[in-house]
C-alpha cells in the first residue's frame, strides 16, 4: 500500500529540472559523488591530456632514470610520481593513459552494444526460427574460450589498438543481445504493446514508441558495467603485450614495463595500476548509485532500511521500548 | 462452539503499526483492540489497505522493515508478546500454538523443498520429532486435510500440486502442532470458486474437531456468514464495528458496514442493484482527524470530526460511530425503477 | 536424462565446430601461418616448403577438410617450440591450471558464501555496506596488478612466500588469492542480493510464521534457494577462468599452466600449440556446462531436462 502512493513523486530523467535533481540527489551519496567526480576528471584528462602533462609522456632522459616519487629521499617535485627506467615522467604517463582507456572503453561498448542491440531487437521481434537461430549463435559464442580466442586471433593478425577494439567488440556483443531480447519479449507481452500491434502499428513505430524507451535504462546500466570490463580487458591485453603497442601509452603497458623493476622501483607499477583501479572503482560506485536511484522500489527499500538503522541506533541510548518482534 | 472458556487466548490492545516510506509515515494500524477466546471464531472484514493483514502479521510477529509496532500490546494467554522476554516466547508459540495460512498458496511454499519436508520442519522444530516420526505424522496430516495418496504427495514439490492442494498443504502445516489459534489471511482469495468452498469447509471442519479458535481475514462478506460467530469490520487502520455475525448482517450499526453489506451481491435479493460506496478510503499517510469514514458518509455531522469510541450499541454489538444504527442509505431503488 | 545429455553433447559439438571455424578462418584466411611461424629471414624456398608440408598450398576447402579431420582424431600437430606433439604439451600443463583454478575458486566460494549471507541479514547495515564497497573494490583491481603488488609486498618485501613458480603449498597462496579476488567479489555480491531477494519471498514469511529460528530460515530456506543463481555464477567463474583468466595470473606468477603455455606459444609463434590449447579448453567448457546443467536439475526440481 505504501509503494503505490509514493512512486509517482520520482521525476524521470529528461523532464525539466532533471539535471538539477540529479545533482541534488548525488550530493546525498558520498560514494556516488566521488565516482562521478573522478569520471569527470578522467574525461577532462583524456581530452586535455597533452595540455596538462608536465612532460611529453614519451620523452626519455638518461640522467633522470628511476627517480622515486617526490616525497621520498632522492625524489623531487619535478617528477611527482618519479620516473621509469627510461627516465620518462610517470605522472605524465598516468595522465596520458586515461585517453587510451576511455577510447578503448567507449568504442568497444558502442560497437558491441550497437551490434548486440540490433541482434536482440531482431530476435525478439521476428521470433520463431530467426530467434532460435540467433540465440543459438549467442549460446555457442558464449561458450567459446573467450580470452584464449582473443589471444589466438591477435597473435595471428598482429596486435594494436584497432585490432584490440575490434576483437573485444566481437567477443562482447552477446550480453546486449540477450538483455535486449529478454526485454523485448517481456514487453511484447504487455497489454499496451499487444494493443499497439493489434491496431496495426508498424514494427518501427512499436520499436521507437514503446520498446526503445524501456531499453534505455537497462542498457545504460549494462553499458557502464561493460565499460569497466573493457577497461580491465584493455589493461590486461596491453599488459600481456597484445594490446596497445609502444610508443603509445597505456596503463596496462606501463605496469608491464615496470614489472621487471619491482625490486627497486615500486612506483612504476603502483601508480598506473592505481589509475586503473580508481577508474574502474569510480565507475562502479557511480553505476551502483545510479541503479539504486533510478529504481523507485529500491529507493523505497533503502529509505526504510536507513530509517530502521536510525531507530536501532536511537534505541541503544533510550530506555528499552517495545521492540518489533523480529526473529 | 460451546467450549468457550472465559480466559481470552489472544488479546490485542491499542495496537499501532507504522510504515516508513519516502513519502512519510503510513499509519497502518491506529489503535486496534481485539480479543478471542478458546474455540471462538472471529472474522476480520475490510477492504484492502484497511489493516486486516497487518493485524494478522503483527500477531504472528511478521511486521518487518519498513513496518514497526509503535505502541500497544499483544497478549497471549494474558502475557505480553512484545515486552520483556515476550519476543522469545513469541518464537516458541509461533507455528505451534498460533499458526497462519497465507493468501497465495502459489508463493507461500518453498519451491525447492518437497511439501512433506516443509510440513516435517514444523514438527521437528516444535515437537522435537525425529525425521521418521515426523514422516509418519506428515502422512496423517495430509490424510486429515483430505489429500489423496499422502505417501506420493509428500514427496512432491509445490509446482507439482494445484492451488487448492497447496492450500491444503498450508493448512496441514498450520495444524501440524495442534495449535489453539489459526489465523487464515484471505485463504481462498487466490483459488477457484469451487475450490474456495472446499477449503472453507475444511477449515470449518478442523475448527470443530480440534476446537480451534479461528481468525478469518477476508474482504468477502459471503465467506464470513457460515464460518464465523463474531465479525470485526476494519476501516482505515481501525475497527469500526464489532458484533455477532448474524446480528451484524441483520442490523449493521456503522454506516460503513451498512455500505459494505449493501455492496455485496446476494442470491436471495435479485431485485436490488449493487451499489458501491462512493469515494475511496483516506490516505494513511495523514489520516483525517476524527472518524475516517466521515468524507464518504452520507449521515456525517459536525461531531464526526471527533474520533468516536468503539461503544456498545446494543447487546453483542459495538460500533465507532456517533450516529450508530441510523440508516445511512435509502433502500436501493428497485431494478425496474432504475431502468425506466 | 539420457536424451537431455545427448542434446547437450550435440550443442557442445556445435560449440567446438564454431571454434574450429573461427580458428580456421583466423589462421588460414585472415592471417598467414607461414608468416607468423617462420622467421622473417626465411627464404621463399623455405616458405614454400613450409606451406607444402602443412598443406597450405592446397585449395582452401581441402585444407578445411584436413583440418577438421585432424581435429577429430585429436591430432593437433607438432609443437614447433617444444618439438613434440602439441597434445602432449597440453596434457602436461592442464593439471596445473586445474589445480590453480580449484584453489582460487575454492577460496572464492568459501569466502563469498558467509560474507554475502552476513551482509544480507541486515541490508543497509554496517556489514552490508562494508560488503558492497569491498565487492566493488575487489572488482576494480586488475588481476595482473594485484598479483604484482602481492609479489612486491609479501614475497619481495616481507619474504613470506616465494615470488613465483610452481611447487608446494606456499606457491599456491599468492596465485590463488589473485585469481580469487574478483571472483569473490562477484560471488559475494550475488549471494548478498539473492539472499536479500529470497528473504523477501512469501515462502520465507511462511517459514517464519512456522516459528523456525532465524538461522533455520536463513540456511534452510533463503541461502539454500540462493544456491541456484550462485551455482550459475560459480560455474561461469570456472569457465571464464578456464577460458583465459588464468593467462594473466599464470603469466604474473610464472605458473606452468595452460595460460602461461599459451603466452609462450604466442611468443614462439607456435600456432599449432595455441590451437591445441584453444580446442582443449573449448571441450573443457562444454563438459563443465553439461555438468552444471545436471547440478541444476539436482537442486531445482522445477527444471525439466527435456
Amino acid at each position: 500500500m505504501a509503494a503505490s502512493t509514493t512512486t509517482s513523486s520520482t521525476p524521470s530523467p529528461g523532464q525539466p529540472g532533471a539535471l538539477r535533481n540529479f545533482f541534488t540527489e548525488l550530493r546525498y551519496d558520498k560514494a556516488g559523488l566521488f565516482g562521478f567526480s573522478v569520471i569527470v576528471l578522467l574525461i577532462l584528462m583524456a581530452i586535455f591530456g597533452p595540455l596538462i602533462t608536465p612532460y611529453d609522456p614519451a620523452a626519455q632522459s638518461v640522467v633522470a632514470r628511476l627517480k622515486p616519487p617526490a616525497w621520498l629521499p632522492g625524489g623531487s617535485w619535478a617528477h611527482i610520481f618519479g620516473t621509469d627506467h627510461l627516465g620518462r615522467d610517470v605522472f605524465s604517463r598516468v595522465i596520458a593513459g586515461a585517453r587510451i582507456s576511455l577510447i578503448a572503453g567507449v568504442s568497444v561498448v558502442l560497437l558491441a552494444g550497437a551490434f548486440g542491440v540490433l541482434v536482440g531487437l531482431v530476435a525478439g521481434f521476428r521470433g520463431g526460427r530467426t530467434d532460435s537461430v540467433l540465440m543459438r549463435i549467442v549460446d555457442i559464442q558464449v561458450a567459446f574460450p573467450g580470452l584464449l580466442m582473443i589471444l589466438l586471433i591477435v597473435s595471428v593478425v598482429g596486435p594494436g589498438l584497432v585490432t584490440m577494439i575490434v576483437v573485444l567488440a566481437i567477443t562482447n556483443w552477446m550480453i546486449y543481445a540477450r538483455v535486449v531480447r529478454g526485454i523485448v519479449l517481456s514487453l511484447r507481452q504487455t497489454p499496451y504493446v499487444e494493443a499497439a500491434e493489434m491496431i496495426g502499428c508498424k514494427p518501427g513505430r512499436v520499436i521507437f514508441r514503446h520498446i526503445l524507451p524501456n531499453l534505455t535504462s537497462p542498457l545504460l546500466t549494462l553499458g557502464i558495467l561493460e565499460f569497466t570490463n573493457v577497461v580491465l580487458a584493455e589493461a590486461a591485453m596491453s599488459f600481456l603485450g597484445l594490446g596497445v603497442q609502444p610508443p603509445a601509452t597505456s596503463w596496462g603497458l606501463d605496469v608491464a614495463n615496470g614489472k621487471d623493476y619491482i625490486f627497486v622501483a615500486w612506483w612504476l607499477i603502483t601508480f598506473p595500476g592505481m589509475a586503473i583501479s580508481i577508474t574502474v572503482l569510480s565507475i562502479n560506485l557511480f553505476a551502483n548509485w545510479m541503479r539504486v536511484t533510478t529504481d523507485p522500489q529500491e529507493r523505497e527499500k533503502r529509505f526504510a532500511r536507513a530509517k530502521a538503522a536510525e531507530r536501532r541506533r536511537g534505541k541503544r541510548h533510550d530506555a528499552p521500548a517495545p521492540a518489533p518482534v523480529e526473529a | 462452539m460451546d467450549a468457550i472458556s472465559d480466559m481470552p487466548l489472544l488479546e490485542v490492545e491499542r495496537l499501532c503499526v507504522e510504515f516508513d516510506t519516502r513519502a512519510g509515515v503510513v499509519h497502518g494500524l491506529r489503535g486496534v483492540d481485539l480479543s478471542i477466546r478458546r474455540g471462538e471464531t472471529l472474522a476480520i472484514v475490510g477492504e484492502s489497505g484497511s489493516g486486516k493483514s497487518v493485524t494478522a502479521q503483527a500477531v504472528m510477529g511478521l511486521i518487518d522493515v519498513p513496518g514497526r509496532i509503535v505502541s500497544g500490546d499483544i497478549k497471549w494467554k494474558g502475557q505480553s508478546l512484545l515486552t520483556g522476554d515476550g519476543p522469545k516466547r513469541a518464537r516458541e508459540i509461533r507455528g505451534k500454538e498460533v499458526s497462519l495460512i497465507f493468501q497465495d498458496p502459489m508463493t507461500s511454499l518453498n519451491p525447492l523443498l518437497t511439501v512433506g519436508a516443509q510440513i516435517a520442519e514444523v514438527l521437528q522444530r516444535h515437537l522435537g520429532m525425529t525425521k521418521t516420526q515426523a514422516r509418519t505424522r506428515v502422512l496423517e496430516l495430509l490424510e486429515a486435510v483430505g489429500i489423496p495418496a499422502p505417501p506420493r504427495r509428500a514427496n512432491q514439490y509445490p509446482h507439482e500440486l494445484s492451488g487448492g492442494m497447496r492450500q491444503r498443504i498450508m493448512i496441514a502445516m498450520a495444524i501440524a502442532c495442534e495449535p489453539q489459534l489459526l489465523i487464515a489471511d484471505e485463504p481462498t482469495t487466490a483459488l477457484d470458486v469451487t475450490i474456495q468452498a472446499q477449503v472453507l469447509e475444511l477449515i470449518a471442519g478442523l475448527q470443530e474437531t480440534l476446537n480451534l479458535s479461528v481468525i478469518l481475514i477476508t474482504h468477502d462478506l459471503g465467506v464470513v456468514a457460515g464460518l464465523c460467530r463474531r465479525v470485526a469490520v476494519m476501516y482505515a487502520g481501525r475497527i469500526v464495528e464489532m458484533g455477532l455475525a448474524d446480528d451484524l448482517f441483520e442490523r449493521p450499526s456503522h454506516p460503513y458496514t451498512q455500505g459494505l453489506i449493501r455492496s455485496t451481491p446476494r442470491l436471495d435479493d435479485r431485485m436490488n442493484r449493487l451499489i458501491a460506496i462512493e469515494g475511496s478510503p483516506p490516505s494513511l499517510l495523514s489520516p483525517p482527524v476524527g472518524c475516517s469514514f466521515r468524507a464518504r458518509c452520507p449521515i456525517a455531522v459536525e461531531r464526526c470530526t471527533e474520533q468516536p469510541p468503539l461503544a456498545v450499541v446494543h447487546p453483542g454489538a459495538s460500533a465507532a460511530c456517533w450516529r450508530p444504527s441510523v440508516p445511512a442509505w435509502q433502500e436501493s431503488p428497485p431494478l425496474e425503477a432504475a431502468l425506466t | 536424462m539420457g536424451a537431455f545429455i545427448l542434446r547437450r553433447i550435440f550443442q557442445g559439438f556445435l560449440v567446438v565446430l564454431g571454434v574450429t571455424i573461427v580458428v580456421f578462418v583466423a589462421t588460414r584466411l585472415v592471417g598467414d601461418p607461414a608468416k607468423v611461424m617462420l622467421p622473417l629471414s626465411a627464404t621463399d624456398e623455405q616458405r614454400a616448403a613450409f606451406e607444402h608440408k602443412f598443406g597450405l598450398d592446397r585449395p582452401i576447402a581441402d585444407q578445411f577438410v584436413t583440418f577438421v579431420g585432424d581435429l577429430a582424431t585429436f591430432d593437433f600437430g607438432e609443437s614447433m617450440w617444444q618439438r613434440r606433439p602439441a597434445m602432449d604439451v597440453v596434457a602436461g600443463r592442464l593439471p596445473n591450471t586445474l589445480k590453480l583454478i580449484a584453489a582460487g575458486l575454492g577460496l572464492a566460494i568459501i569466502l563469498a558464501l558467509p560474507l554475502g549471507a552476513i551482509a544480507a541479514i541486515r541490508p543497509g547495515g554496517i556489514a552490508d555496506r562494508i560488503t558492497v564497497f569491498g565487492g566493488l573494490f575487489g572488482l576494480s583491481l586488475p588481476q595482473f596488478w594485484l598479483g604484482l603488488l602481492l609479489i612486491m609486498l609479501v614475497a619481495v618485501k616481507w619474504r613470506l612466500l616465494p615470488t613465483s613458480g610452481y611447487g608446494g603449498w606456499q606457491y599456491f597462496i599468492l596465485p590463488a588469492i589473485t585469481l580469487a579476488v574478483p571472483a569473490t567479489a562477484r560471488l559475494m555480491m550475488l549471494v548478498r542480493s539473492s539472499v536479500i531477494d529470497e528473504l523477501n519471498q512469501q515462502y520465507v514469511r511462511t517459514a517464519r510464521a512456522k516459528g523456525l529460528r532465524f538461522s533455520q530460515v536463513l540456511f534452510g530456506h533463503a541461502l539454500r534457494n540462493a544456491m541456484v543463481p550462485f551455482i550459475t555464477l560459480a560455474g561461469w567463474e570456472f569457465i571464464s577462468a578456464l577460458a583465459g583468466y588464468t593467462v594473466v595470473v599464470e603469466t604474473v606468477f610464472a605458473w606452468p599452466g595452460l595460460g602461461l603455455t599459451a603466452m609462450q606459444a604466442i611468443r614462439h609463434s607456435d600456432l599449432f600449440l595455441l590451437q591445441a590449447i584453444v580446442f582443449t579448453v573449448a571441450i573443457g567448457i562444454v563438459l563443465v556446462n553439461i555438468t552444471l546443467d545436471v547440478i541444476y536439475k539436482l537442486i531445482d526440481p522445477r527444471i525439466k531436462l527435456a
